[in-house]
């Protein structure tokens, strides 16, 4: 890499030298008559400087690629990202075409032109038929492109399957809080901003009997391996965008405006593990959206599990009524014997007894927030 | 305008032309002047100025990415306490410059600097007209700019910093001053500055279209304009239609931040208070903003194709290949330039639905840029070309618009942005195919117009270092910024070190960081050559690059009124170079057929008869009408 830099280095030293030297002959000959022919100074050297720049060139760009592919992502983690990476280095590898042959025929071009005395130009303004093959041969090969990318867009914003594990992920400044539908009936309680609090930092809805169950966790997501992951995406302050980059997932986190994502990972994090062979990978997600002062360091870690340990992980979990007891006061009263399930024992009592002695709740869930 | 009202004769024209501007005094001449020459002038040097702050600007932020560990203390006497103790950049001071950087270049640099400095001076030059349609409101133009920029300056120095959410200024972000301190006061002027801004891109818009519509000169139909002046047209109404809407989303904002309305907010919390407002949509704004934002990507780059056509011809001496489909497809892309801006919006939510008509019309774009990059192809086969700073230019823009365009079809592909969107991929797609493009086409522009402006040549040598270092710089900043991409990196990001994804490439975007140091560093060469050469340059010949149109007939320094006498009428298109049978190898648009008997094409001869009905016209010299 220092290589590299003195490398650069040099060329402007060199070129500054140039510049100097020239800049002398340059003070001495301002104020030289001019003649009547065109003025063609340095033109054998630019011409050659094209040749150079188009061998250069080639070999520079190939030679960083090589080198810079070991740092791309690895495989897609995910069966939508191999089909769009499959995609992109396919469209890649037929533009590499165009880019070569236009580069190529401009550079020599320029070089095999350059201005001779005596010489001249080709008068030659059109020529229908050239025309119209350079605008038809792009048009087939864009819709190829179009094609090709439509099937794949239209696949992977289709509906969600309906298994698909439903997985909320909420965006604010500056950390992303994933919530699960629950340990027992799986479904996402409702929510509303205007019940946003400290604690309950994604507004969960206590007046829906499915968000009793439901969990939240402010650091970590975790999914299944190998069935659709449906994200459910919201944002509570300014927008924000979920970057999976390993799984090749994007979309954007607007208040007010729910998005969602769905996909297919098939490599838990310890297969990547292995694969990669790195013990200390991880999945990872990222904002994309500029969201403000924290927005590089938005990090969730994600897990992919095997169904098995993701089960065991979700049965695990604490509930957010467990976690903030308090909050029973917010339950409808007809509801809040199926509530109670999810409070620990020895903190449902004060909690549902404070609840009952206020006047319908009301006044306890003022002071909560 | 008195002076020279109801004059009859040419040469008493000219006369009293000349008594009368030496009454103007120094406000008249050069600080309110209606003169298109030196309003193009005024805001090709504004332009300049700004590109100083907004390149410097990218270095700085070019530096925190690239040598994170480097201490920035040596900043502290311009920066400030944006510099902590540590010699570190402050996170909220980069998404600032980032901000602000794009900002600048795309609005002050590209389209001011671009459009305003070559539409005003070579429309009415290259035409035949006088001046522009009103020159008073052409003046307003440029102060409107010069406000704006005033009103923007000033925020850079703002307590708590200018406006930071990103040049596209997105709200609920921008539009909540307790999100981030880029959102007060600082966001309260980059609207303010941009209205004003857009006001001005207005009134000059309308004074283009007026001008090239009814001030050609005798015999200049459409079909002989030169493709610069075509180019000037069409961006000019994409302005005119895009601008107003981009005024209108600001406006909204505006209300959003100061008057309690909710166009763009929904559902907030922040700063632990739940907001009232309801039923706004922040993606509104996104499609407001876009419906200019994909255009204005058209008007910064139009005009700089433009330029590269006429100096590609002059240069090549031979004409410019598919004069007609150059036309054509500048109008193809002007058109499709307004139904393809939700492309920016591909992961925002949008229906998918909308995403695969915006990504069929927008790879349909990719055909008329093709066919613009293969006439540029075949107006060099075969010609006699002379490196001119100006041509070396122009075939690097050629180079840059086709290397960046075609990444351009990748994102444009809504199944591959989903990866790729916001990351430095599309950073690099852009740079190369609006930014480095157009500035090229600026570039092209000032070095082949100087003459012509200043009376005086710049240095051909110094010129062509200037192209070597920028071009080799500019390709070494944004191919490697493409792998950069690749691997996932995001964009407007203070630092990689928050995950192990961005945990590499350490090396790589040292080497983009040091080679933007270097691009930059080569642009004072150009800054010394442009100043220098104002002053102390060689006097120009009449017509330097022995060039055909009109602009060339003019004094080597025009007055007011550009032409002494009566105005040129004009006989023939202006590409006809190196035409077999002529004594020159350029036969200037003044030249009537009839002088020319060696070199006709017999339908050219059939036009000699009309010469006499061309001559006999004279209806658009703005002096001699009365008012």
């Amino acid at each position: 890499m220092y290589i590299i830099i003195a490398l650069v280095a040099l060329v402007f030293i060199v070129l500054t030298g140039v510049v100097i030297s020239r800049l002398q002959g340059v003070l001495k000959s301002i104020n030289k008559t001019d003649s009547d022919e065109v003025e063609t100074s340095g033109n054998k050297v630019n011409g050659a400087m094209f040749i150079v720049i188009l061998i250069g060139g080639a070999v520079s760009i190939t030679w960083s690629y090589l080198h810079a592919r070991e740092f791309f992502l690895p495989e897609a983690s995910s069966i939508h990202g191999r089909r769009t990476d499959d995609l992109f280095w396919f469209s890649m590898g037929i533009l590499t075409i165009p880019f070569i042959l236009v580069n190529f025929l401009v550079f020599y071009f320029a070089w095999k032109y350059q201005h001779k005395k005596g010489h001249r130009a080709t008068f030659y303004p059109e020529n229908h038929k050239l025309e119209l093959v350079w605008t038809i041969i792009p048009a087939i090969v864009m819709a190829l492109l179009v094609f090709t990318g439509w099937k794949a867009w239209s696949d992977i914003t289709a509906e969600a399957p309906r298994d698909a594990e439903v997985i909320e992920i909420t965006g604010k400044q500056f950390n992303w809080i994933a919530r699960y539908g629950g340990v027992d009936n799986n479904k996402l309680g409702d929510y509303n901003y205007k019940l946003i609090d400290a604690q309950n930092e994604v507004g969960i809805d206590l007046s829906d009997e499915n968000s009793f169950d439901d969990f939240t966790n402010p650091s970590e997501m975790h999914i299944p391996v190998g069935r659709p992951v449906l994200l459910k995406i919201r944002a509570r302050d300014v927008l924000h965008s979920v970057f999976i980059p390993h799984m090749r997932v994007k979309m954007d986190a607007v208040p007010g405006m729910p998005t969602k994502f769905w996909f297919v990972p098939d490599k838990t994090t310890a297969d990547m593990r292995a694969e990669t062979g790195n013990p200390k990978f991880d999945y990872e997600i990222a904002c994309t959206e500029v969201c403000g002062q924290g927005h590089f360091s938005m990090k969730m870690r994600l897990i992919v599990d095997d169904e098995a340990t993701y089960k065991k992980w979700v049965s695990e979990q604490a509930t957010f009524l467990s976690t903030y007891p308090e909050y029973l006061a917010k339950v409808p009263e007809n509801l809040k014997a199926k509530a109670m399930k999810y409070v620990p024992a020895e903190a449902a009592t004060p909690a549902a007894d404070s609840s009952a002695t206020s006047a319908g709740g009301a006044g306890a869930s003022s002071s909560l927030r | 305008m008195s002076a020279i009202e109801g004059l009859e004769t040419a040469h008493h024209h000219a006369d009293e032309h000349d008594h009368h501007h030496e009454a103007q005094s120094f406000w008249q001449k050069y600080i309110f002047c209606e003169d298109h020459k030196v309003i193009a002038k005024q805001y090709l040097i504004t332009g300049i100025l700004w590109a100083v702050i907004g390149i410097t600007m990218s270095v700085i932020f070019r530096i925190q990415l690239g040598l994170p560990d480097s201490n920035l203390s040596w900043l502290k006497p311009v920066l400030g306490g944006w510099i902590s103790d540590a010699g570190k950049l402050d996170p909220n001071f980069y998404l600032a410059l980032v901000t602000m950087h794009g900002t600048i270049m795309v609005f002050f640099v590209l389209t001011a600097g671009l459009s305003g400095t070559f539409s005003n001076f070579l429309i009415p030059l290259q035409i035949g007209a006088r001046d522009m349609a009103s020159g008073f409101m052409n003046m307003l133009s440029y102060w409107f700019f010069f406000l704006a920029s005033v009103i923007m300056f000033a925020s850079l120095f703002l307590q708590q910093g200018p406006a930071a959410g990103g040049w596209v200024i997105y709200p609920p972000l921008s539009a909540l001053p307790q999100a981030h301190p880029g959102s007060g006061m600082g966001m309260t002027l980059w609207l303010a500055s941009m209205a004003f801004f857009i006001v001005s891109q207005l009134l000059g818009g309308i004074n283009y279209i007026t001008t090239v519509i009814n001030l050609r000169t005798r015999g200049m139909s459409f079909d002989r304009l030169p493709l610069t002046i075509w180019s000037f047209l069409i961006t000019a109404v994409l302005g005119l239609i895009s601008f107003p809407v981009l005024l209108s989303s600001v406006l909204l904002l505006i209300f959003d931040r100061h008057f309690g309305t909710s166009f763009y907010l929904s559902d907030i919390y922040i700063n632990g208070e739940a907001l009232p407002n309801v039923g706004g949509s922040p993606i509104l704004f996104q499609h407001l903003f876009w419906f200019l934002g994909h255009p204005e990507v058209y008007i910064v780059l139009l005009p700089a194709l433009g330029i590269t056509s006429e100096v590609i011809a002059t240069n090549s001496r031979k004409p410019i290949f598919g004069y007609r489909a150059m036309i054509a497809s500048m109008l193809g892309i002007a058109f499709l330039a307004f139904i393809v801006w939700a492309h920016h919006m591909f992961v925002t939510g949008m229906n998918p639905f909308l995403g695969s008509v915006f990504m069929f019309l927008t790879l349909i774009i990719a055909v008329p840029s093709a066919v613009k990059g293969f006439n540029y192809i075949t107006t060099l086969w075969k010609g006699n070309i002379v490196f001119t700073p100006g041509m070396l230019f122009s075939i690097g823009l050629v180079s840059l618009f086709v290397s960046g365009g075609l990444t351009g079809i990748i994102l444009g592909n809504s199944a591959l942005d989903i990866q790729l969107h916001d990351t430095y991929f599309v950073v690099a797609h852009f740079h190369l195919v609006m930014g480095a493009a157009s500035a090229f086409g600026l570039f092209a522009g000032v070095y082949h117009w100087f003459p012509k402006m200043f009376g005086r040549m710049m240095n051909t040598t110094l010129g062509q270092i200037h192209f070597w270092m920028t071009f080799i710089g500019i390709y070494l900043v944004f191919i490697p910024m493409h792998y950069v991409g690749i691997a996932g990196f995001p964009r407007r990001y203070y630092q990689f070190t928050s995950y192990d994804f961005t945990h590499k490439f350490m090396d790589m975007n040292m080497f983009i960081s040091i080679a933007a140091i270097f691009t930059f560093l080569a642009q004072f060469i150009f800054l010394w050559n442009f100043f220098y050469s104002i002053f102390k340059g060689r006097k120009s010949p009449q017509n330097p690059w022995r060039s055909n149109t009109l602009e060339w007939t003019a004094p080597i320094i025009p007055g007011h009124g550009n032409w002494e006498g009566e105005i040129p009428a004009v006989y023939r298109w202006s590409y006809d170079y190196s035409k077999p049978g002529a004594k020159e190898d350029f036969i200037p648009q003044n030249i009537p057929y009839s002088q020319t008997p060696e070199s006709n094409f017999p339908h050219e001869n059939e036009l000699i008869a009309i010469e006499k009905v061309i001559e006999s016209q004279n209806f658009n010299d703005q002096f001699k009408t009365h008012h």
